[in-house]
């Protein structure tokens, strides 16, 4: 039995990142799959657990036999969509930890572009409801963006934040996407009047620029122990912090039942939890990987964790510390606005990259990396 | 069988309810089989005022489908102190502190609650 924060991401892989991949949600997995146990020096052969999210279509057994992994000890999925990403990271870790596996695989593969559309109603409203209406969908919350967009009318309402004060935020991820290959919007960033010429998709919160891509594309990555990663060829990411907090009351969608939703309390418990397990705080952070399926979560993480007082995030993405350069850069892959949206994944691969070194828009002397998805979140360290 | 069957059983016959805890007394909405402060699975329907103010609100634009016409969802916050997703009779702009009051609406065949804003005589 280790301590959780003895375990480490030896290998990380993706796809490329699309809007039609002409293949398989399967063959995504697969190949992203390879691409992180190969970067981890490892053979399929060696993995020996797969984590994944419940929303996953991929069947384990499948990606198994296609990987061509004899036996697997563990297997497990993580719930609550992109707000579980880095739970899933968390459960790998404990299943490490705990020695039920050596090597866990965490895959995450879609094709949520050219497939099935997160960003599209999916279910008919008043139409479709033949049978008595059950849900907030028959009032017309049949997107994404609407369902949020009243949690996020609360926070703007309290601290005075506007869509343009959003829009620096946009600006800034499409500048770091601008410069990162594998971001489909790489070498096209955006000024803040494009961004306040985009149409309104529920307006006054969110304009189009404001919304995360709707992308095809896998992301896997390698978990396995401190010392065992030791000896694998990449430079040693640790898992300093992994934690995850879920709250009574709370909902991943129709999160509108308590007292303020324009607060994240699950989002300020997860950092406390962190900065005990780890024994860091925020300053010691040398920058953010901030999951935001809309523009205003990278405004409510900020202060729910701690590195800017609440209401104060719009001054601090206004001077641009969240820039290459600033205080502490934020989602410096382009986020999932500007690389790709693999359901919060690629946001731990770009953690991983800083820590080795190796990210595009790369962070000087980067140590120690934050990574949240709100409801779970990690810290990734060099030593 | 669900959790929400006895409330839109009573949106049915116009009546907008919450739960009553036997035990303890606290009021929940949305509808769950149990009482989270004292765990008893023993409640009644609580009749609400249906009056209360708007908490939050934005228009549906082409809800479900690209030709439907735009929905003013609302978030009220009732007198009893439970909030409620519904929409705003005959849709437009809502506002923040907005006070209102329920009614009952079919649509497609089925009854649904919505909100009005107070005027001097509701």
């Amino acid at each position: 039995m280790l301590p959780l924060n003895r375990t480490a991401i030896a290998g990380i892989g993706q796809t490329s990142f699309s809007k039609a991949s002409g293949r398989s949600e399967l063959q995504l997995a697969a190949e992203a799959s390879l691409a992180a146990i190969r970067d981890a020096g490892l053979r399929p052969a060696d993995i020996d657990g797969m984590v994944t999210f419940t929303h996953d279509t991929n069947d384990e057994l499948q990606l198994q036999t296609a990987l061509g992994i004899p036996e697997m000890l563990w297997a497990i999925r993580t719930p609550l969509g992109g707000s579980g990403a880095c739970a899933s990271i968390h459960a790998a870790a404990a299943a490490v930890a705990s020695g039920a596996a050596n090597h866990v695989l965490v895959y995450r593969a879609f094709n949520e572009r050219s497939g099935r559309r997160f960003g599209q109603p999916t279910n008919g409203g008043f139409s479709e409801t033949s049978l008595p209406p059950r849900t907030n969908f028959s009032f017309g919350l049949d997107t994404a963006a609407k369902i949020y967009a009243l949690w996020y009318q609360r926070y703007m309402h309290h601290y005075g934040v506007t869509n343009e004060d959003l829009g620096r935020y946009v600006v800034i991820a499409r500048e770091h996407a601008a410069t990162n290959p594998a971001a489909w919007f790489y070498q096209r960033p955006i000024t803040l009047a494009d961004h306040q010429a985009s149409r309104w998709i529920v307006e006054p919160m969110l304009r189009l620029l404001d919304c995360c891509q709707e992308s095809d594309g896998g992301v896997a990555l390698v978990v396995t122990s401190l010392e065992r990663a030791r000896d694998l060829p990449q430079r040693l990411v640790r898992i300093a912090g992994a934690s995850q907090s879920h709250l009574a009351g709370g909902d991943i969608l129709f999160d509108y039942h308590r007292a303020d939703p324009g607060e994240y309390p699950e989002a300020k418990a997860v950092s406390t939890h962190l900065w005990r397990q780890s024994g860091l705080g925020p300053a010691d952070m040398d920058a953010a990987m901030i999951y935001e399926n809309f523009s205003p979560v990278v405004f409510m993480l900020l202060e729910a964790h701690g590195f800017c007082k609440p209401g104060e995030a719009k001054d601090f993405i206004k001077s641009r510390e969240i820039a290459l350069g600033g205080q502490l850069p934020v989602n410096t892959h382009g986020g999932l606005l500007g690389e790709a949206y693999i359901h919060g994944m690629n946001s731990i691969t770009e953690g991983v990259r800083q820590v080795r070194g190796s990210s595009p828009n790369q962070v000087k002397d980067a140590r120690n990396i934050f990574v949240t998805s709100g409801r779970s979140a990690l810290i990734l360290s060099s030593d | 069988m669900r959790d929400d069957d006895a409330f839109w059983a009573a949106v049915d016959e116009g009546r907008l309810i919450a739960q009553r805890c036997l035990d303890c007394g606290t009021l929940r909405y949305p509808l769950l089989p149990m009482c989270g402060h004292c765990q008893s699975l023993a409640w009644e329907e609580h009749p609400l005022s249906g009056r209360g103010q708007v908490y939050a609100w934005l228009v549906s634009q082409h809800p479900t489908k690209a030709d439907d016409s735009p929905r003013t969802v609302l978030l009220v916050d009732l007198a009893e102190g439970l909030r409620i997703v519904s929409n705003l009779a005959g849709g437009g702009p809502a506002e923040i502190g907005m006070p209102v009051h329920v009614s009952f609406t079919q649509v497609e065949g089925r009854t649904f609650h919505q909100f009005h804003p107070d005027t001097k005589d509701s």
